[in-house]
C-alpha cells in the first residue's frame, strides 16, 4: 500500500470530507510523529508500535576503497519496534 | 505541528488526535477516530502480507524468517526459534537526515 492508497482508502471512507483533508490528516500524522522525534522523544501507538531515537556511537569505519581508516561521526537514527498486538496479528496471518 | 506535549514526553494516539484537530479543523472525536483509522488501515495492510510505503515517512516491510536454533541465555539449552513472518521499519532518508541533523551535534 502507498501513501496515496492509503488516502484513497481514509477518502472513500469518509466520503463527507475532500480528499484533501485525507492528504492533511495522513501529513499531519507523520509530520507530528517526525516532529516528536526530532524533539528526541518517542511515539507510542500501543497494539502497533513505538517509535523512538537510537544513537548509534563515533566508530572507526574504513574507506572501503582505499582501505583508510576514517572516523565516522555518532548520528542518531529513527527506530520502531511492533507492538505485541501488531506482531501476533502479522505472523498469525501468515501462518493461515 | 509537535504536539503541545513538552519535548521529553511520550506522544500517544491522543496527541495525534489533537494535532489533527488543531491542524485540520474537524471535531475533536471525528479527529480521533480517524487517527485511529490510519492506524488500522496500516495496521490492516501489513497482515493482509502487503508492504506499507509512506512517501517522506518510510517503509513498513514484512520479513519470513525461517527457522534457527536460538539458545536458552539463562541454562544454556538450544531451542528451535519457529519460522515467522516480522515487521520491520525503514525510515525514509528525509526522515534520517531530520532526526539526525536536529539531535546530532555537527562540527
Amino acid at each position: 500500500m502507498l501513501r496515496s492508497e492509503l488516502i484513497d482508502t481514509l477518502h472513500a471512507e469518509n466520503q463527507h470530507l475532500t480528499r484533501r483533508d485525507m492528504e492533511r490528516l495522513v501529513a499531519v500524522v507523520l509530520e507530528t510523529i517526525t516532529q516528536t522525534l526530532e524533539a528526541g522523544a518517542r511515539v507510542e501507538l500501543r497494539g502497533f508500535g513505538a517509535f523512538s531515537v537510537r544513537e548509534r556511537k563515533a566508530r572507526a569505519g574504513r574507506n572501503p576503497r582505499t582501505g583508510e581508516t576514517v572516523q565516522v561521526p555518532s548520528k542518531h537514527v529513527p527506530f520502531f519496534r511492533t507492538g505485541k498486538e501488531l506482531r501476533h496479528r502479522i505472523d498469525a496471518a501468515s501462518k493461515k | 505541528m509537535a504536539g503541545s506535549t513538552a519535548n521529553t514526553q511520550t506522544v500517544t494516539r491522543q496527541d495525534l488526535a489533537e494535532a489533527v484537530y488543531r491542524e485540520i479543523g474537524l471535531s475533536r472525536s471525528e479527529s480521533s477516530t480517524l487517527v485511529e483509522s490510519v492506524i488500522d488501515h496500516i495496521g490492516d495492510s501489513l497482515e493482509k502480507g502487503e508492504h506499507v510505503k509512506l512517501a517522506g515517512f518510510g517503509t513498513f516491510s514484512l520479513r519470513d524468517k525461517s527457522e534457527r536454533i536460538g539458545r536458552n541465555p539463562k541454562t544454556g539449552e538450544e531451542v528451535p526459534i519457529t519460522p515467522r513472518r516480522v515487521l520491520v521499519f525503514k525510515p525514509s532518508q528525509v526522515l534520517r537526515e531530520r532526526v539526525d541533523s536536529a539531535l546530532s551535534t555537527k562540527s
